[in-house]
């Protein structure tokens, strides 16, 4: 991968401390898959046997499914109305210089540095108090929350890389501002809307304590999780669940990541 | 062209950012089909008073009136004119038909109407068969014809540039130039083009605007400016010129007898400049118009002895650099290489006369 040139020379030392670093973070999450096809409801050296028991039997269970189609419920909801108060937030911080502006970034983002359990049973006492009764749509306002710094961190940059004059471009050749969002502005964040949608949509459906504090009968999938924890006889199937979002989480955040980077850094200017 | 009829009034426009006096109440008209050129230096609010004729910028006091309309309510996208923009702004999800007939959505024609009308264009900027390619993908001087191209289909009755050949190399702005400038005549329409070269605004213009911090400094035909620059910030701006410093000694008639420095005391037309005895001016002389001699002429014309000190090839012509006694800056003569004896340009450090004619000296007001 060398480009030939002095600053990109590759490192011997620096190389390795990546990969040991990348081994030391995810061996431990590498156990869950391992241990998801072992022929034992027990976590320990040596392995029994080679199964695909625990995921037959996850298939067969309902209560599974349903909690499943909870997650992704939620998490559909999510993803497009934080995705569309992304896109506004975005464009507003991008567009009008308004006193103020890194105040509103910095609260924004502020959930990602907050406790999800402060802001779980602040949420609840407020719920409590106002009368609303807790359920999916509770969850989701929990969510929404958790998600938004996801959306405006990932649509930001886009906004922000966008030459002004394309959109006044647009309106000097007739277009009003809302055909101008339409045809210009929308389609060259698209790869930014996109990758919105799979990071939010990937943090709701892993998010556990929002969840937790802000559901009532009906489970999302991580709650399911954690109800099954105690249960030592179901631990493999909690393994070969663990090992399945863990898949899908990697493929959608991996997805987001590089269609979210399309056209970002521009290698062709003539 | 009918002056009581411009196609563009600027009355007594001014633009304020906050506290900043970004354009200083101008007012100019420009006419049909004139080929009219904002010249400045970076900064000088040219742009500015561009993207307020088009309505990108809102204006702050006064009035522009495009073909009798007055536009202060009017949005950008109802303008009768439209803008090639410095960094051409070419849609880069769209391919060259779809960049180049953008505007044409409101007008909801068929789909082999469209076509045509696209056709025409890409003929038009030579760009013949390019529909397809991707926008993006193409080089900086086609990217600029996409973007003159997109502006020319909605027919505009007036085209507005802002440096458009600014990103170009020396060979590919000065075929550009040309190709505008017969562009502009064929079609009849106007442009109001924006430059901070000058020698860009010389050979394309009609009419220049020379502006500085927000003022339009003088209004002319590239020759007006040239042979006759009302001051002498103007005088700088466009071509080379030498400048002495003067006082002025007695004025009669049309005349003024200036006591110049490094040339002694002289008698010179008065000029536009309004001057007074006493009063301190500069004069002003072009480098072509000087002539280099090797030893003293005869004949009764007025000339000055000095040391050649330098002279710069510069393939067409030469600049030979001299000193005269009592001037800080040495003089620049240009001449033709064609034309001078080849002696002259090989030595250093020797003495020569300069002579100039009579019309050759300008008078000028400021320091």
């Amino acid at each position: 991968m060398s480009k030939g040139n002095y600053i990109s020379r590759p490192n011997r030392a620096l190389q390795l401390y990546a990969c040991l670093f990348l081994v030391v973070l995810y061996t431990p999450v590498l156990f869950i898959p391992l241990f998801s096809f072992n022929d034992s409801i027990y976590v320990r050296f040596p392995l029994t046997g080679f199964t695909f028991n625990w995921y037959v039997d996850l298939m067969g269970r309902d209560t599974v499914w349903k909690a499943m189609w909870n997650s992704v419920r939620v998490g559909l909801s999510v993803a497009v109305i934080s995705t569309i108060l992304g896109v506004l937030a975005a464009r507003a911080i991008t567009r009008n210089r308004m006193p103020g502006q890194n105040a509103i970034v910095a609260f924004v983002m502020l959930p990602l540095v907050i406790p999800g359990i402060i802001f779980g049973v602040a949420l609840l006492v407020l719920f409590s108090w106002m009368g609303i009764t807790l359920s999916l749509y509770t969850v989701g306002m929990g969510h929404m929350i958790v998600c938004m710094p996801f959306a405006v961190a990932t649509l930001l940059p886009r906004f922000e890389g966008m030459d002004r004059s394309m959109e006044e471009a647009s309106v000097d050749l007739g277009e009003n501002g809302w055909w101008t969002f339409w045809r210009v502005t929308f389609p060259m964040v698209m790869p930014g809307i996109v990758a919105s949608l799979l990071l939010t949509f990937t943090v709701s459906f892993d998010e556990f304590i929002m969840a937790f504090f802000l559901s009532s009968t009906d489970a999302t999938l991580p709650m399911y999780i954690w109800s099954q924890l105690r249960f030592p006889r179901e631990f493999p199937t909690v393994l070969a669940l663990s090992s399945l979002i863990l898949l899908v989480s990697f493929a959608l955040v991996f997805l987001a990541l590089w269609i979210g980077r399309l056209g970002l850094v521009d290698e062709d200017i003539a | 062209m009918d002056p009581s009829h411009p196609i563009i009034s600027v009355q007594q426009v001014g633009k304020s950012y906050g506290a900043f006096r970004a354009i200083e109440n101008i007012s100019l008209d420009i006419q049909h089909g004139e080929f009219f050129s904002l010249l400045g230096a970076s900064g000088c609010g040219k742009t500015t008073l561009l993207r307020m004729l088009a309505g990108l910028e809102d204006v702050t006091n006064g009035e522009i009136v495009i073909d009798g309309e007055p536009m202060s309510d009017v949005p950008p996208f109802q303008r009768p004119v439209n803008m090639v923009f410095q960094s051409y702004a070419i849609f880069p999800h769209l391919n060259v038909a779809d960049n180049i007939g953008y505007g044409l959505r409101k007008q909801k024609l068929s789909r082999a109407a469209r076509a045509v009308l696209i056709e025409e264009m890409l003929d038009l900027v030579k760009l013949e068969g390019y529909g397809d390619r991707r926008a993006n993908q193409l080089s900086g001087g086609q990217r600029q014809r996409i973007a003159l191209a997109r502006a020319l289909i909605m027919k505009p009755k007036v085209l507005l540039l802002d440096e458009p050949l600014g990103a170009l190399d020396k060979q590919l702005r000065e075929q550009m130039q040309l190709e505008l400038r017969r562009l502009q005549k064929s079609l009849g329409i106007t442009f109001v083009f924006v430059t901070h070269d000058q020698e860009e605004a010389l050979t394309l213009s009609d009419r220049i605007a020379v502006m500085s911090g927000g003022d339009v400094l003088q209004v002319d035909t590239p020759a007006g400016l040239y042979e006759r620059p009302h001051n002498r910030e103007i005088a700088g701006f466009i071509g080379n010129m030498n400048f002495l410093d003067a006082r002025v000694r007695d004025t009669k008639g049309g005349y003024v007898t200036m006591e110049v420095a490094g040339l002694g005391i002289l008698d010179m037309p008065a000029g536009d400049a309004a001057l007074g005895t006493g009063d301190r001016a500069c004069i002003g002389i072009r480098p072509e118009k000087l002539r280099v001699h090797t030893a003293r002429p005869d004949g009764d014309h007025q000339s000055v002895e000095g040391v050649l000190e330098m002279t710069t090839y510069l393939g067409e012509r030469s600049h030979f650099h001299v000193r005269l006694p009592g001037v800080d800056q040495p003089m620049a003569i240009s001449a033709q290489n064609a034309s001078i004896q080849s002696e002259t340009s090989q030595q250093q450090n020797i003495p020569v006369w300069l002579t100039w004619t009579d019309g050759a000296l300008l008078a000028l007001k400021g320091r």
